[in-house]
């Protein structure tokens, strides 16, 4: 059994950052005595910060995104494209995007892929969510921003399939999604075989 | 404790930031679980796809741990997938029905089979029929094998029409007859070979198939064990019907 170095409050504080994701027990130990030995700058701060997320903090109705006002600030934000809608696996993978910057569009958060392993099928995601937002008429393009994983393609496949039933109702919207290949900066010689087949199936005029 | 062995990915299990349980069907051991470090590394995240063939070195120190993967892609086949919904519902619908088999206990039949399978799947009809045979073979190893080759109430050969739902023989087109609201019927791809070809199986053949063994796998199989068929399944046939036609 490990000897406690320190009062409860601290090793429980010490617990709790060690959960988060990279941070070991040492690096959280690290982490919470930064935090003690900056009380003011940092701790109380931290702690204000935290109540106000758990107070405030809730999934979006409209597109499922994380955040403390419903809808959230980008389905509120006026300046985005109405007419397309980036579908992605998780709150992270958003993210990801809009670090990026490269599209001012709408989003739209299922929350997983489909995975029969784990029991996880399209009731189980926000799917429907998707297809009454298609509905609406006022989408044009859905673009799949899910990983190029065979569960992330099969749920691609599988909302493709819905957006495409739409039509029989006068409802046409494009679906694209992202495309499979080569990463910037990556060598062919470090490729794995399927990347590189993948990139010279969709490769594009140059 | 440690062995070598070519192994296919069924799944992966995500277990804390960066490292994986993996799932994997192998030649000489069946399904064996073992954790993969840095699983979800660019390198390795590629090779861990369903379908993906790999060469697994296990390392424990006692045979009953979940020991340790080293693991060395040796076939991607699972990009080739990425097109295809079926090809993609197949390949996890075989490695979710795959679940009902013990972990570690020797399959090698089975590896064999959905090694062949996984490399031959995405044209609708010929998926179907190997989804279908796959599946007998997994009833078979599971120990609820199908007599097909004979009828069970006359001892002939030809005209095999029905199947007993209860007992898993078939029965001839002629005597089955007057029972046929209580058989399954035998689609023609699975009857014995007269000595002419069977013409290819069309959807309704196919969803026959899928009937038949999904009836033994699931009332012999899933229940048992408490779970499901797989969802992917139902999807699967779907798509194999809307695509081959005459469903």
């Amino acid at each position: 059994m490990s000897k406690s170095i320190a009062g409860p409050e601290i090793e429980r504080l010490i617990q709790l950052l060690g959960k988060l994701p990279g941070l070991g027990p040492r690096s959280a130990r690290r982490a919470a005595l930064t935090l003690v030995k900056r009380k003011e700058a940092l701790l109380a701060p931290l702690a204000r910060a935290c109540t106000e997320v758990n107070e405030k903090v809730g999934v979006c109705t409209v597109c499922g995104n994380v955040d403390t006002v419903d809808p959230c600030s980008i389905c509120r934000d006026p300046r985005r494209d109405d007419s397309t809608i980036v579908v992605v696996e998780d709150v992270s993978d958003l993210w990801a995007l809009e670090r990026a910057g490269a599209m001012a569009a709408r989003y739209h958060v299922l929350g997983g892929v489909m995975s029969p392993l784990d029991g996880i099928g399209p009731d189980d995601l926000n799917i429907r969510s998707l297809i009454e937002r298609c509905r609406s008429g006022r989408v044009g393009e859905v673009i799949l921003a899910v990983n190029a994983t065979v569960e992330g393609q099969t749920t691609a496949h599988y909302i493709t399939g819905e957006i495409a039933g739409l039509r029989a109702d006068g409802i046409d919207v494009t679906v694209t999604r992202l495309a499979h290949g080569v990463p910037v900066g990556g060598e062919l010689d470090y490729l794995d075989d399927g990347t590189l087949a993948a990139a010279l199936k969709a490769r594009t005029r140059f | 404790m440690e062995w070598t062995d070519e192994a296919i990915v069924l799944g992966l299990r995500r277990q804390g930031e960066s490292h994986a349980v993996l799932e994997a069907m192998t030649r000489e051991r069946g399904r064996h679980l073992g954790l993969v470090r840095g699983a979800r590394s660019q390198k390795l995240a590629a090779a861990l796809q369903t379908g993906n063939r790999l060469r697994l070195v296990w390392r424990a120190r006692l045979d009953e741990h979940l020991g340790i993967y080293a693991v060395e892609p040796i076939g991607f086949r699972a990009a080739g997938y990425m097109e295809s919904p079926i090809a993609l519902l197949a390949a996890q619908t075989l490695a979710a029905l795959l679940r009902l088999v013990s972990e570690r206990d020797p399959h090698p039949d089975l590896y064999a089979a959905l090694d062949e399978v996984l490399d031959r799947i995405g044209d609708p009809v010929e998926t179907g029929e190997l989804v279908v045979r796959f599946e007998l073979m997994l009833l078979e190893g599971l120990g609820i094998g199908l007599d097909l080759s004979t009828c069970a109430l006359t001892g002939a050969t030809r005209d095999l029409a029905w199947v007993s739902p209860k007992t898993g023989r078939a029965a001839s087109r002629e005597a089955g007859a007057p029972f046929a609201d209580r058989l399954l019927p035998l689609p023609a791809f699975l009857a014995p070979a007269d000595g002419s070809n069977h013409p290819p199986p069309d959807g309704a053949d196919l969803a026959a198939g899928f009937r038949l063994t999904g009836h033994f796998l699931a009332r012999h199989a899933a229940q048992e064990r408490g779970r499901d068929l797989p969802e992917t399944r139902d999807r699967l046939l779907a798509l194999i019907q809307r695509d081959a036609g005459g469903g």
